[in-house]
């Protein structure tokens, strides 16, 4: 099992190929109540950086940019009723979607665990 | 100058204080070219009396509809408004109040809005509403673009009885985007089929109940043949009254629901400012344009009202918006929902069946006319008459003789010859039996 | 991902708890709890009397209405009752400031109300003949004049019906001339400080958008435009005065350069009431810019609408712009209402010939300053701007140096430190009496606080206003958060929980959905 994070503040965590993707929780604190999540359609296909979800609080609509290309395997529906997992659990239960690997060497632009706690600390 | 508080001496004190000895030194960022040193080429400043006695005169160039027999519709409706309607939108905590985004000192309007937007689910028979687009016909053009980004595809097919105004809104707005905007032939009879036109790229299907010629139809196998084809059915409505009496379009199989609510509270105005009511299925919620009202609690969890799903919106979302909309046509939703609730539900059948009563015995007068031919089976409370000859000249010619008789078809879809003597005629509740008469009297001898 | 509008939507721990006095029934004197219309009124009631009629005969092709509606009626004085106790809840310009930066509340003359109910005005159909509206036909061609000559251009089109149709109406013709001349470009550039509505009128238009940044004076930085301005932008959006509340001094320059690049100029005409008499847009190299009738003109905001925006064109333009119009003909005025295929009017965008009640009420509020008040009152309203800026200066942080226009800008480096936030500041100002400012935008600032007094407030309210902003501001650096957290205390309702609003949507009322609320 393998984490890297974007500075647009995605994560994702990466087991037999298949990534799941979500934002951190630095992201979570600075959007705030998390009222909507639009989540991909599954079978849909994303180049790196591609728009490939929207999370909306009450005054704020953000665009979560794929991490890796790739094809989504799988979406999280338990947002649709319950948003608020973004919030309380950004990290596990709070994911959007997962995304089956194109190609795994992108995963080496991306930071690891430490290199984006460094990332966040630099901006606060 | 009456409106502007600040004295010589106010003015001096303040430019004291900002440290400036001009008031032209704050208008330093101007480029010194383009500054005018002096007032530019119109009159100056006037008395509330002499305004008033300008405006008095260019409103005595217009012969208004409630001083001579009127029967003029076609997408604006003369109805009576009660005094009370006028009086609570003067009100100035509601004239004068901005947009709510301050919930907390705006639940007078957010509240209204809550009521109207009950109201509008209701009438069209829809699951949800928004809190007012600008009017019937700008409505339309938002929910043909509401109906491409729900099912991403492109052709819309726009039904010959859609009243022409509101079908060229919708080919301006679409003008310079990708979208395929079919528009079926001019439908005189009440009888087109739209079903042949709907194939598996058709984004959505618009028609008017009742059409622009009046007739009242079942749209439920075209509901069912848009729905089968994966489209959507949009559903307008110019003259809302017709609410109190048709099977709304919710029951018909609607997805979109538009309508021009001018005729419920809000007067003729030569044409605004009026009020689109946008309704929908829950489900497209989030793909609603506009603004919309929705009810929470406060911290000490009593009810109130907050605007809600603004992501939606313009001044969030950019350039990702559902639409660019920003201002509604709020007080006219406030005379909506205040003359909506003076009705209640009894009151507004009452009033549709007196439109459609009036309607019905004024089809009876004309059909006996010499030279005037009904062309209706159905209609609410407007129909189409075709007469022996072209039909503008002749409501030119009543108008002289002091009767407002109805729309030339000819000035809505001008160049066709086949509809130059067609004839649209409305009669609400404010048409004596005695404004008929004259009506069909004078017509008898313009023809004659 | 991250967006900068991020900000409290919920009430939070620190505000909960009843505050307010119990009484046993809920109002709190003059302040009325209210149901609403449905819980109040029923089926059966009304407030009109309408004779019931026997149909003779019924033409609905069998599809009458047989299910019940569920509307709720009251008589005439539940009515009257109910909708006054609701506007009671409403602050308004007629109660005091209302301090809105970029939204221009001013006051709203009782006369142009008592003009537009006229029945020669209010009373008169959009498709009457002709010759039986010559006085509304010549309403729109005095106004036109009116417009034309305050913004020195030569053309205008009445009919959008507020400022963002307005946007489209002039981006419409804009990509019309384009087409025109053969030249297909994709690109509008718009200024990360503009309003909402200009990216999303352009991307309607099928362009697509690009933003320029603004330079450390809050005016747009030329050298980003110039590098962005090619054969592929179709137009640059300017706002001016711009959201900052500042004129944009390199305008000449600007216009060169969008010129100099093929492209032509967008004005938001959103603040023109800072200008109003004093700058013809026309002289600025301005291509297209639309007025809010509701803002510079004083027609009523009505809560959020109706507004009104007519747009006015230069020369280039001019052939482009929508039906329908006034023209003179032998017989008198004459409305031009069809696209005919010889002409290159871009089409029609409303129904009628536009918001003739806001015709009426802008130029009842035009002939009564005259050009000799118009240009007063831009210097008024840019008179009042200053003066609270330098009120404030001390206390709170400007954003840019000044002199402002007709708005003055602040952020939240002021409270930095203090844990109170713009939206505590916002809400404390409702519990002293004033209508919040601005907040939140524009966006090139943070936490900003946007100031516009207008022309219509006396000297004293201003000092009044500037007294209860510096003594919040003293409070806030004294560490009374409290005071912010709670606030709103003193209005109808408490601070609102948005975010269940949002996540749970309840848009109209539901029997059942009522009761618990009532519980």
């Amino acid at each position: 099992m393998d984490i890297r994070f974007t500075e647009d503040h995605e994560w994702i965590r990466v087991e037999d190929g298949v990534g799941t993707v979500g934002v951190t929780d630095y992201a979570q604190r600075q959007l705030g109540d998390v009222v909507y999540v639009e989540v991909p359609e599954v079978g849909k296909a994303f180049t790196k950086g591609d728009e490939s979800a929207v999370v909306e609080s009450v005054k704020a609509a953000s665009e979560i940019y794929a991490p890796v290309s790739g094809e989504v395997t799988a979406a999280n529906e338990g947002l649709a009723e319950e948003p608020a997992l973004v919030n309380s659990s950004p990290m596990a239960d709070g994911w959007f979607y997962k995304i089956r690997l194109a190609d795994p060497s992108e995963l080496e632009d991306l930071m690891d665990e430490a290199a984006y706690k460094d990332f966040v600390a630099g901006l606060e | 100058m009456r409106y502007l508080p600040l004295s010589a001496a106010d003015r001096a004190a303040m430019l004291e204080r900002i440290g400036a000895s001009a008031v032209d030194d704050l208008f330093r960022d101007v480029p010194a070219s383009v500054l005018l040193k002096k007032p530019v080429d119109l009159p100056g400043h006037a008395s509330e009396m002499e305004v008033e006695r300008d405006l008095v005169g260019m409103a005595a160039r217009n012969v208004p509809a409630g001083a001579v027999p009127f029967f003029v519709g076609a997408g604006a409706y003369r109805h009576h408004v009660p005094a009370t309607v006028d009086h609570i939108i003067q009100r100035g905590e509601f004239l004068t109040a901005y947009t709510p985004y301050q919930p907390e000192i705006s639940q007078g309007t957010l509240q209204y809005l809550f009521e109207f937007q009950t109201q509008v689910a209701l009438l069209t028979g829809m699951e949800v509403a928004n809190a007012s687009m600008y009017d019937g016909s700008t409505a339309a053009a938002e929910a043909v673009l509401m109906a491409r980004r729900i099912t991403k595809r492109k052709k819309a097919v726009i039904s010959g009885g859609l009243h022409p105004h509101y079908a060229d809104v919708i080919g301006t707005v679409t003008r310079f985007t990708d979208d395929d905007i079919v528009r079926a032939p001019v439908d005189v009879t009440g009888s087109e089929d739209l079903v042949s036109l709907v194939d598996e790229d058709t984004s959505c299907v618009v028609v008017q109940n009742p059409s622009l010629f009046g007739h009242v139809r079942d749209l439920r196998p075209l509901a069912d043949a848009v729905h089968q084809a994966g489209g959507l059915l949009i559903v307008v409505v110019t003259e809302v009254v017709s609410l109190g009496a048709i099977v709304p379009p919710g029951e018909m199989g609607a997805d979109i629901v538009v309508c021009e609510g001018q005729s419920i509270g809000n007067g003729l105005n030569f044409g605004g400012p009026y009020l689109g009511l946008f309704a929908t299925r829950q489900k497209y919620v989030r793909q609603m344009p506009g603004r919309i009202c929705g009810q929470t609690v406060d911290a000490d969890g009593r009810r109130g009202f907050v605007l809600t799903l603004s992501t939606r919106e313009q001044h969030i979302r950019r350039e990702k918006a559902t639409s660019n909309i920003c201002t509604n046509s709020g007080l006219c939703a406030l005379a909506f929902t205040v003359h909506l609730a003076l009705l209640g539900e009894a009151g507004l059948r009452r009033l549709a069946q007196i439109n459609h009563t009036r309607a019905a015995m004024l089809v009876d007068k004309l059909a006996a006319v010499p030279g005037v031919e009904v062309v209706n089976d159905t209609f609410f409370n407007e129909f189409t008459v075709r007469l022996d000859r072209p039909a503008a000249p002749v409501i030119e010619e009543l108008a002289r003789r002091k009767v407002l008789a109805g729309v030339p078809v000819s000035r809505l879809i001008p160049g066709d010859e086949r509809l130059a003597s067609l004839m649209l005629v409305a009669s609400t509740e404010v048409n004596r039996e005695a404004d008929q008469d004259v009506f069909a009297a004078t017509l008898s001898e313009v023809l004659s | 991902m991250m967006n900068r509008q991020g900000r409290p939507t919920a009430p939070g721990e620190a505000t909960a708890g009843a505050t307010t006095a119990m009484t046993f029934t809920g109002h709190r004197g003059l302040e009325h709890e209210e149901p609403l219309l449905f819980e109040l009124g029923d089926p059966g009631r009304s407030g009109v009397d309408l004779p019931v009629m026997a149909s003779a005969s019924n033409r609905l092709g069998g599809l009458e209405r047989t299910q019940a509606i569920g509307l709720a009626g009251l008589s005439e004085p539940e009515a009257v009752r109910h909708f006054t106790r609701l506007s009671r809840k409403n602050y308004a310009i007629d109660m005091g400031i209302f301090p809105l930066g970029s939204c221009t509340m001013k006051h709203n003359p009782r006369l142009n109300e008592k003009m537009a109910r006229l029945p020669g005005f209010a009373d008169i159909h959009p498709l009457q003949p002709e010759s039986t509206v010559q006085g509304a036909l010549q309403v729109m061609d005095v106004l036109g004049h009116w417009l034309r000559t305050l913004t020195g251009m030569p053309a205008v089109a009445l009919s959008p019906k507020a400022g963002a149709h307005g946007e489209l109406c002039g981006l419409m013709a804009i990509r019309a001339a384009l087409e025109a001349r053969g030249d297909a470009r994709s690109v509008v550039l718009v200024p990360e400080s503009a309003h909402g509505t200009n990216p999303a009128t352009a991307a309607l238009c099928g362009y697509q958008v690009k933003s320029i940044p603004a330079n450390d004076r809050g005016r747009v930085d030329l050298g980003a435009l110039r590098e962005e301005l090619g054969p592929d932008v179709a137009a640059f959006m300017l706002t001016n005065p711009n959201t900052c509340g500042l004129f944009e001094d390199a305008i000449l320059e600007i216009a060169d350069a969008v010129h100099g690049a093929g492209a032509l100029f967008y004005c938001d005409g959103a603040n023109f009431n800072a200008i109003v008499g004093k700058v013809r847009p026309g002289d600025l190299g301005i291509d297209a810019m639309h007025i809010n009738l509701h803002k510079t003109f004083s027609t009523p905001h009505g809560g959020g609408g109706p507004g009104s925006g007519p747009v006015v064109f230069s020369e280039a333009l001019a052939p482009y712009i929508p039906v329908p119009n006034v023209v003179h003909g032998p017989d008198g005025l004459r409305l031009v209402e069809q696209v005919n295929e010889t002409d290159a009017s871009f089409g029609r965008l409303t129904a009628f010939h536009g918001q003739m009640g806001m015709y009426v009420r802008a130029l009842a509020y035009m002939l009564s300053h005259g050009a000799d008040g118009l240009r007063r009152v831009a210097e008024d309203a840019v008179l009042a701007a200053n003066y609270v800026l330098a009120g404030l200066s001390e206390e709170l942080t400007p954003s840019f140096e000044g002199p402002c226009m007709h708005e003055a800008l602040f952020d939240d480096r002021f409270l930095k430190g203090t844990g109170v936030t713009t939206l505590d500041f916002a809400k404390a100002m409702i519990d002293e009496g004033f209508h919040p400012m601005t907040m939140y935008f524009p966006l090139v600032v943070q936490g900003a606080m946007l100031i516009e007094p207008t022309e219509s407030e006396s000297k004293r309210t201003l000092d009044e206003f500037i007294a209860a902003m510096v003594s919040l501001a003293r409070a806030a650096k004294s560490g009374d958060v409290e005071r912010f957290k709670r606030a709103p205390a003193l209005a109808p309702v408490r601070r609102l929980d948005e975010t269940t609003a949002a996540r749970r949507p309840v848009l109209r009322w539901l029997p059942e959905e009522s009761e618990e609320a009532a519980r």
